[in-house]
């Protein structure tokens, strides 16, 4: 069995009344691409908060690299590795493509304290970032500020920025949302690849993308994860067929 | 000390902490309803204390001045909703802040302009020209016990509006969802000049009060401005509770220290030192409660914006 | 040289020209006007530093422009009554002793300060920064020992090596330096990784923890720096008026601080110099019609807050420009 980076046992956070993770427990290898879906509600969006960091779940545990890092900071699960993007970007938006992810650079160079060099001719920095917009394919509009880029650059932005933090996990929140199939299609090509360098733990409604990328597909219904396995065995489980995917496949 | 001296300075205290509630409960509600900071509610405070002062002087009623103080506050608090705070319920803090502060400077010199520099002063009504008989043998005005019925009052009424009334409800549906509450037909921005009215007359009403206690003068509205916001901090955002346990708690620390401090350092100090360093650490107690409630709970006490 | 700079030099050169154009007129009235002019430039790019780079808005800047003016009138008196200060140590009237002095104290305060303030956000941090800015005006006022609500005066302008301070051009000059010298320091702190993490701060702070950067102690550094700059401002001001009192330490302070930004341009390099020129231009040629010219302002800055937002720079050099 590959080597665990992230290993969730246990997750459990209520809303007063509602249970929006109910005892999930999932883990995320090396060389994988792990989707995670489920219909709208299921409560995806509250356990990708709970494991970067933003939502404290009431019980259960996780663990990054060995590690249990249930009691730290978003901003320390970053420095540790945990790349995340978010379903609606989060960007600096006055900043340019380049600059923003120049402080995803900085950051992993942990070197925010100094006062003194102007950024923008500092190799150390434009060098990186500039090669992490090049993957994404958005070397050409690095200039260009985040507000005015469009939805899709965006979101080729925001990996961009997990890249550049040389980050050892991707928690990726529908990537795929709002991509024309043009985007769509040369962004799966790119997660393909990806996963060589480190796992993806994937959310995404767009099941083209998701059937394929994934190694394997857990399916959240209702806070609960109701069925883990490869992409042949989700789409024949009938517990699975029912709940979600509905109509007959 | 005597046991009706320290009586005295506690209802001295609850009556200040009383006048804080008033000012406190329109900004936490505006705040909280509207996600507004408003500076210029110590303005309002001065408007009703002006107009009460400057009508009871021509009708010779202090009755008919503090209808007059109600009805000019809410008067004013209506206008400059509907001409300048309306714009600003989209804007960031520093525009609101900057707004607000021009607005004060607006009021301040317009009534500098108007009144002149001069202080006016307001006679305690004849009613409540009184004292009562404290146990200890001191007395206490019955007019600064009313000032504090009325606050009780004023609190109670505010329990029941929001928690019983259909503006209430209202009230209470903008506050979680702005756009729900347009959803279900109710003119929103008739209820945030309503809103907004209600805790301009509060304001008025306290500076009313409290204009028959100490001199009625231009820039009397800031330092209580500047106090119930340290009250709105300690009790939380948005929350009337916290709004009344933080204006008591204030009122109370600040009077008692006052009182206490200096004859405290009186008992290891001699007394005009002790006067001194009382005096100066007294002034800080309240900020000093402040930052330790802060360093435990940085949301206040009751917030509503957890 | 982008329009920002030029417009920037103009405004530099500007205030420079001022006090040459009133020596030669033999106006020293101007000299001083313009001496006033730099200072509150001075405390207003302090104050841009946590404001316009960090988004901070302290409403208690006054707190650290009047712990400079009184570092400055306390030092200055205890060297003037021969009497130590503390500990055996005695008084100054060396300018640069009492900057050195106001901005390490005030940098402490500011220290304080943040670590309560800067745990929360938006309207707390207004009001808490607004609060303690009080509490060391009600300080100020209660404590006898300096003046008490009456103030400090200072009866010699203090000194500066190699320059006659009384002579207001080279009392301007001197200001004039310290200001250039705290506009490179924004410059490039704006510039650098720090204002990167700072500036990012202000515009998404989620996107800042995302990326491992917790903002707190960035933005706590940022904070110190600007109450030690607004302090030396205060202790030039001090200077100026050779007066020092709580009204240096009141809100309205703290209020106009805030204000000379907005009319200038949040978060722009002159902004703060702009803007100052602008407000004590107001207080001058309003001041000179009616003695009721807050009104007057008050009504502008009404204008400029809902209808004119950018302040003078971002109208004479469009929006800001971030590589």
């Amino acid at each position: 069995m590959a080597e665990q980076v992230l290993a969730l046992d246990g997750l459990e956070k209520r809303f007063g009344a509602l249970k929006a993770t109910d005892g999930v427990s999932l883990t995320l290898e090396d060389g994988e691409i792990h989707a995670l879906i489920g219909p709208n509600g299921a409560g995806k969006s509250t356990l990708i908060h709970q494991i970067a960091g933003t939502l404290k779940p009431d019980a259960g545990s996780i663990r990054f690299l060995g590690r249990d890092i249930g009691h730290l900071g978003v901003a320390e699960r970053a420095r540790l590795g945990l790349g995340r993007t978010f379903q609606v970007s989060s960007l600096a938006p006055e900043f340019s493509a380049l600059r923003n992810v120049m402080l995803a650079v900085q950051a992993r160079q942990g070197s925010s304290f100094r006062f003194w060099r102007p950024v923008m001719r500092d190799a150390a920095l434009t060098e990186p970032a500039m090669a992490a917009l090049e993957r994404v394919g958005l070397a050409g509009r690095a200039r260009v500020p985040a507000a005015e880029l469009s939805h899709g650059e965006r979101r080729q932005l925001e990996i961009a920025i997990a890249l550049a933090l040389g980050s050892r996990a991707f928690l990726l929140d529908e990537p795929m949302a709002g991509m024309g199939p043009e985007g769509s299609k040369a962004l799966t090509g790119f997660l393909d690849g990806l996963r060589a360098e480190a796992p993806i733990l994937l959310v995404e409604h767009d099941m083209d993308a998701v059937f394929a990328l994934a190694d394997r597909i857990s399916v959240l219904v209702y806070g609960r994860i109701i069925a883990t396995g490869s992409v042949e065995a989700i789409r024949n489980d009938p517990a699975v067929r029912e709940a979600y995917l509905g109509e007959p496949a | 000390m005597s046991l009706a001296l320290f009586i005295e300075q506690l209802l001295n205290g609850l009556q200040f902490g009383v006048m804080l509630f008033l000012m406190a409960a329109g900004l936490t509600l505006i705040f909280g309803v509207m996600g507004l900071i408003n500076l210029a509610h110590g303005s309002l405070f001065m408007v009703g204390a002006f107009a009460c002062a400057s009508v009871a002087a021509a009708t010779g009623s202090f009755w008919l001045g503090l209808a007059a103080s109600l009805a000019a506050a809410a008067a004013a608090g209506a206008v400059i909703e509907i001409l300048v705070i309306r714009r600003l319920y989209d804007r960031d803090h520093l525009d609101q802040v900057l707004a607000t502060f021009a607005l004060i400077l607006i009021f301040s010199e317009g009534t500098r302009w108007v009144f002149g520099s001069f202080p006016l002063y307001l006679d305690i009504p004849a009613l409540l020209s009184g004292a009562v008989h404290l146990p200890g043998g001191a007395q206490y005005p019955v007019y600064r016990l009313a000032v504090i019925g009325v606050g009780i009052l004023v609190a109670v009424g505010l329990y029941l509006l929001i928690g019983r009334t259909r503006l209430g409800m209202r009230i209470r549906a903008g506050e979680s969802d702005r756009e729900m509450i347009g959803a279900l037909g109710v003119d929103i921005r008739t209820l945030y000049t309503l809103v907004f009215a209600l805790g301009a007359a509060l304001a008025g009403l306290a500076g009313a009060m409290v204009g028959a206690l100490q001199s009625v003068q231009v820039g009397m509205g800031e330092p209580v401005l500047i106090l119930a916001f340290v009250v709105i901090v300690i009790g939380g955002i948005g929350s009337i509770k916290g709004a009344l346990v933080g204006s008591i708690l204030v009122g109370v620390t600040d009077t008692l220290g006052r009182f206490l401090l200096p004859a405290a350092f009186g008992l290891v100090m001699e007394p005009s030192a002790a006067a001194g360093v009382g005096a100066a650490l007294a002034s800080m107690l309240i900020y000093v409660v402040m930052a330790l409630i802060l360093a435990v709970r940085p949301q206040g006490l009751f917030s509503a914006h957890a | 040289m982008s329009r920002e700079t030029a417009v920037s030099l103009a405004f530099l050169a500007l205030l420079l020209a001022l006090p040459f154009a009133a020596q030669a007129l033999d106006e020293p009235f101007y000299i001083t006007l313009a001496t006033r002019m730099a200072i509150l430039a001075l405390a207003a790019t302090g104050l841009n530093i946590a404001l316009g780079l960090g988004g901070l808005v302290s409403f208690g800047h006054a707190a650290f422009f009047g712990i400079g003016g009184y570092a400055a009138g306390i030092l200055a008196t205890h060297a003037f009554n021969n009497e130590p200060l503390l500990l055996g140590l005695p008084g100054t009237n060396q300018m640069i002793v009492m900057w050195i002095v106001g901005a390490a104290v005030a940098g402490l305060v500011a220290l304080a300060i943040g670590l309560i303030s800067l745990r929360t956000s938006g309207v707390y941090f207004i009001m808490i920064t607004l609060a303690f800015a009080q509490m060391i005006y009600y300080f100020a006022i209660s404590w006898p020992a300096y003046g008490g609500e009456d103030g400090l005066s200072i009866y010699v302008r203090n000194a500066f090596p190699g320059v006659n301070t009384l002579k207001p051009m080279s009392f301007f000059l001197i200001c004039y330096a310290l200001l250039l010298a705290a506009l490179a320091l924004f410059w490039r702190l704006r510039d650098s990784r720090f204002g990167a993490a700072l500036q990012a701060g202000r515009q998404n702070p989620v996107r800042l923890a995302a990326v491992g950067i917790a903002p707190f102690r960035i933005r706590l550094v940022a904070f110190v720096a600007s109450g030690m700059v607004t302090a030396v401002a205060g202790a030039l001001f001090a200077d100026l008026n050779r007066f020092v009192s709580p009204s240096m330490l009141s809100w309205h302070m703290s209020g106009e601080l805030i204000v000379l930004i907005i009319l200038g341009g949040v978060g722009r390099l002159a902004g703060a110099v702009a803007g100052a020129m602008l407000y004590v231009l107001f207080e001058f040629v309003l001041g000179g019609m009616t003695e009721h010219w807050q009104l007057f302002l008050g009504l502008i800055l009404l204008a400029v807050v809902l209808f004119a937002r950018g302040g003078l720079i971002g109208l004479l050099a469009g929006r800001p420009r971030h590589g």
